[in-house]
């Protein structure tokens, strides 16, 4: 019963989100608004679940004095200190519970979450984003090696391609006259872009998409149970 | 003269009236759910304005322009509701006034969703066929998808060097479809990890996708034979934030340094940090996604990768079901089906027939 | 896939010598010109088409971590909206987008400091749930968002007066960097309301936007990384963040050539040993 309760819950709601795709008519699209609500508010109380495991993980860490203890550590004290921050004197507009804390504002310049948020949460968010840059350059350095027709291939239109996504590129090609406007860095770069790479694109999207339905029609038919933890 | 008077005035009057649906005419808005009235005029006049009567018949003014129609979706199904449209005659100083009535209905189907309906049930009904198929004992082939194949050699190999297994969900909620076959990959992987007592780590962005994966663990290690060694810790919330995942992600590689990494469902912009940082630490590592703007990066820096649809048919191809087998086959059967209608869509339009394009589109 | 100590060294290398590439720039502008480029030029249009005093929805479904490449199109779309004098509708799919909305209106409102919270903007703050969520808005967008970022009442809002679901909107501008975001609104704003989407997302992620930019317009334009926020830019005239960025930005692509070459060059030559043994 523990298995079976999910795959006829997961069975009816699938098949009336699939029915109230194609049919207007009540009682369908009120079925589907209300089970969209239940999902809406069962993602809001699931963050919750969240917090309690993030707690639970870095404590038990912390206690058995895991090797670097103390990253987990500082994980939990500046999870803590933005709560308690953010509680006692709000974010923005938001009143906190001693208010709006104007004498820290003074000094600071803005609420402390806020302080908190611009000059310490951004800067680390960002650098996490701006290794991107680091690891592309790695990755091309070892990945466009010419070895055979295919990689040369995909070594030149990396190349027009990078070029053309620059200012550089541009001012290249620039004296190429008005009839040969095609050939011009940014012009060649777009029509990759835009036929050969929609075009692989588009392949690997419908085949995904019939995927997703093979998959969606295993789980409506509770063939495919894996999911929920059990193949049986 | 008074009765004379009155008579063409009535005459008039029911003239307008029966005039009116030439002129001023409330209609339906057809196949859909009952939401909608299309109202159209054909007066000639540079400016109308459009009235509608609240529910204590008091008149609201909707429209002011020059359009010859209007579509009104600020209506509710099955009740009456009634429109004015008053036209503006400047020459005598007055005005006509048109009245109309119409009220919405509900349909029970939207028709220009017809074309995907029926290639909806195309391709259920191959997946049903072939399902049924297998189930009658019918043995279909399946081609080797050697990032599948590897991930025995992924788990060996970590059992061997005594370090953890990394499995990354990627940064979908539960409610996308590809975080839901990384989980149903999991569970096998889970299920070898037991066996092998190989430890499992599975750091999660959304407290659902925790929630299903502790789930899914606990239960492959159940069936393994193991539940004692199933630890409830290893499978972990970080952070909703996309690059705090990251991070987190990257410094369980680099602390724990585990000797294989599977990076499956769905990826965006951090996918090649979090290949990279697993590359740099050595870590034989297994990717797939349907994200297509993703996959170059994971072929770069991954050992195997699951293009597109492999991520779905892993499910099938790990526990060799054939009733998930044959759901394998119905997709061949709608890639075939696409290719034709994406030829015959070519073939269509290139000679000048456009009604196969548009029943495709949706046009009403 | 392994790596031994050489690859490792060379990796550092290439980090050392990149830093420095997109470093210098920034210190030492160059002020190469960008190129306006079809699809950022197709998003302008959009807004630029659309009348004015309408209801628009800018999603910022994004967190700080890609702020370095969608601030600036926001902050840039925004300021066109503004002076198209669209009425701005941001909310967020992602938890600290509802911040980065902020951030950005604080940023327009320089150039139009006349703009009045509630009556020609409004932040609703982050909405859980992603597609269900912008499904839920096609029903009623009272009910998903009862009340706005501050605590103000929907039906208390003057610029919301009007405005009951999502076909009630001119237009979505989605600026995302992963799920939810882009894709959710058009499957469920543009194809299920046709309510016009475009959007901006970061440069790694734009390949895969490219196929919704089609003949049925499921999106109107699209703008892709720095440079499509700098291009934005040159269409409004506006000398941004965007623009001062852009010569890092072609410097480091021109030493990832570089690197491609001496990949190259390395590879070769070790091939040539390799024959000779």
């Amino acid at each position: 019963m523990k298995r079976n309760l999910p795959l006829i819950f997961a069975f009816i709601s699938g098949i009336l989100v699939v029915i109230s795709e194609f049919i207007p008519h009540r009682p369908f699209s009120q079925m589907v608004s209300t089970l969209q609500d239940w999902f809406m508010i069962i993602a809001g109380f699931a963050i919750i679940l969240g917090q309690i495991s993030l707690f639970q993980a870095n404590l038990a860490k912390i206690k058995e004095k895991k090797s670097g203890w103390y990253f987990y550590l500082a994980g939990l004290l500046s999870f803590m200190l933005m709560l308690v921050i953010g509680l006692l004197w709000g974010t923005q507009e938001y009143r906190g519970l001693i208010g709006h804390g104007e004498a820290i504002q003074g000094w600071l310049g803005s609420k402390p979450f806020d302080y908190m948020f611009d000059n310490a949460y951004m800067p680390l968010s960002a650098t996490m984003f701006s290794l991107l840059a680091f690891f592309i350059a790695s990755a091309a350095y070892r990945a466009f090696i010419i070895r055979s027709f295919e990689s040369n291939l995909l070594m030149i239109t990396a190349v027009i391609v990078i070029l053309g996504r620059t200012s550089f590129g541009g001012m290249l090609t620039a004296w190429l006259p008005e009839s040969f406007k095609f050939w011009h860095l940014p012009n060649l770069s777009d029509f990759i872009m835009e036929y050969p790479n929609s075009a692989a694109q588009r392949a690997i999207m419908i085949s995904a998409a019939l995927g997703i339905i093979g998959s969606s029609l295993r789980i409506i038919l509770g063939i495919e149970r894996s999911y929920l933890g059990s193949d049986k | 003269m008074k009765k004379l008077l009155l008579v063409v005035g009535l005459f008039l009057c029911v003239y307008v009236q029966l005039s009116a649906s030439s002129l001023f005419w409330v209609e339906d808005v057809p196949w859909d759910e009952g939401k909608a009235l299309s109202l159209e005029w054909n007066v000639p006049a540079e400016t109308v304005y459009l009235q509608k009567a609240d529910s204590l018949g008091a008149w609201d003014l909707i429209y002011a322009g020059a359009e010859k129609k209007y579509k009104d979706s600020e209506v509710n199904p099955q009740q009456l509701y009634t429109y004015r449209l008053i036209v503006p005659r400047p020459e005598i100083g007055d005005s006509i006034s048109f009245i109309a009535t119409a009220k919405p209905i509900e349909q029970w189907f939207y028709l220009h969703k017809l074309s995907f309906l029926l290639i909806l049930l195309a391709v259920s009904f191959a997946i049903i066929y072939y399902v049924n198929g297998a189930r009658n004992g019918k043995d279909y082939f399946i081609r080797r998808i050697t990032a599948l194949d590897s991930v025995d050699e992924a788990i060996g190999r970590a059992t061997e060097k005594g370090k953890p297994i990394l499995f990354v969900p990627g940064i979908g909620d539960l409610d996308d479809i590809q975080t839901i076959a990384s989980l149903t990959i999991m569970s096998h992987l889970a299920q070898k990890a037991a066996e092998y007592d190989t430890e499992l780590i599975v750091p999660c962005r959304f407290s659902m996708v925790l929630s299903a994966s502790r789930e899914v663990v606990k239960e492959a290690y159940l069936k393994a034979g193991k539940p004692d060694a199933y630890k409830e810790e290893r499978i972990f919330y970080l952070t909703d934030d996309q690059f705090g995942y990251v991070a987190g992600i990257d410094g369980i590689m680099l602390r724990e340094q585990p000797a294989a990494n599977f990076f499956l469902g769905s990826f965006y912009a951090e996918s090649l940090i979090l290949a990279e940082t697993g590359f740099s630490t050595g870590a034989i590592q297994t990717s797939g996604t349907a994200q297509a703007s993703q996959l170059p990066f994971f072929i770069v820096s991954c050992d195997h990768t699951l293009i597109g649809e492999e991520l779905f048919a892993a499910s099938a191809y790990l526990s060799r079901d054939p009733q998930q087998l044959g759901s394998l086959k119905g997709h061949d059967f709608g890639k075939v089906l696409v290719i034709l209608f994406i030829i015959m869509g070519v073939v269509t339009e290139m000679a000048g027939w456009h009604w196969f394009k548009a029943f495709f589109e949706g046009a009403q | 896939m392994s790596v031994n100590a050489n690859s490792q060294t060379e990796r550092r290398i290439v980090f050392l010598v990149l830093l420095l590439a997109v470093a210098l720039p920034l210190i030492f502008p160059i002020g190469w010109k960008t190129e306006v480029s079809g699809y950022t030029k197709m998003a302008w249009n959009l807004i630029e088409s659309t009348p004015d005093s309408v209801v628009v929805i800018f999603s910022f479904d994004y967190d700080p971590s890609t702020m370095t490449e969608l601030q600036p199109m926001a902050e840039a779309m925004l300021e066109h909206a503004f002076s198209r004098n669209h009425k701005v509708l941001a909310m967020a799919l992602w938890p600290q987008g509802a911040q980065m909305a902020e951030q950005a209106f604080a940023e327009a409102k320089k150039a139009y400091p006349d703009k009045a919270y509630g009556v020609d903007y409004i932040n609703m703050g982050y909405k859980v749930a992603g597609i269900v969520a912008i499904q839920a808005m096609g029903r009623s967008m009272a009910e998903v968002f009862p009340t706005d970022q501050r605590g103000i009442k929907y039906q208390e809002i003057p610029m919301l007066k009007n405005i009951r679901t999502l076909k009630d909107i001119a237009y979505i501008n989605s600026l995302s960097s992963g799920t939810p975001g882009i894709k959710e609104w058009v499957m469920a704003g543009r194809d299920a309301y046709g309510t016009p989407v475009t959007g901006g997302t970061t440069a790694v992620s734009a390949p895969g936007f490219f196929p919704y930019v089609n003949s049925q317009k499921q999106l109107h334009g699209m703008l892709g990384g720095l440079k499509a926020a700098s291009e934005y830019e040159v269409l409004i005239g506006k000398i941004g963040s965007a623009t001062t960025k852009m010569d890092a930005q072609s410097i480091a692509h021109l030493l990832i050539l570089i690197f491609i070459a001496v990949g190259n060059v390395k590879a070769f030559r070790a091939r040539r040993r390799r024959d000779a043994i």
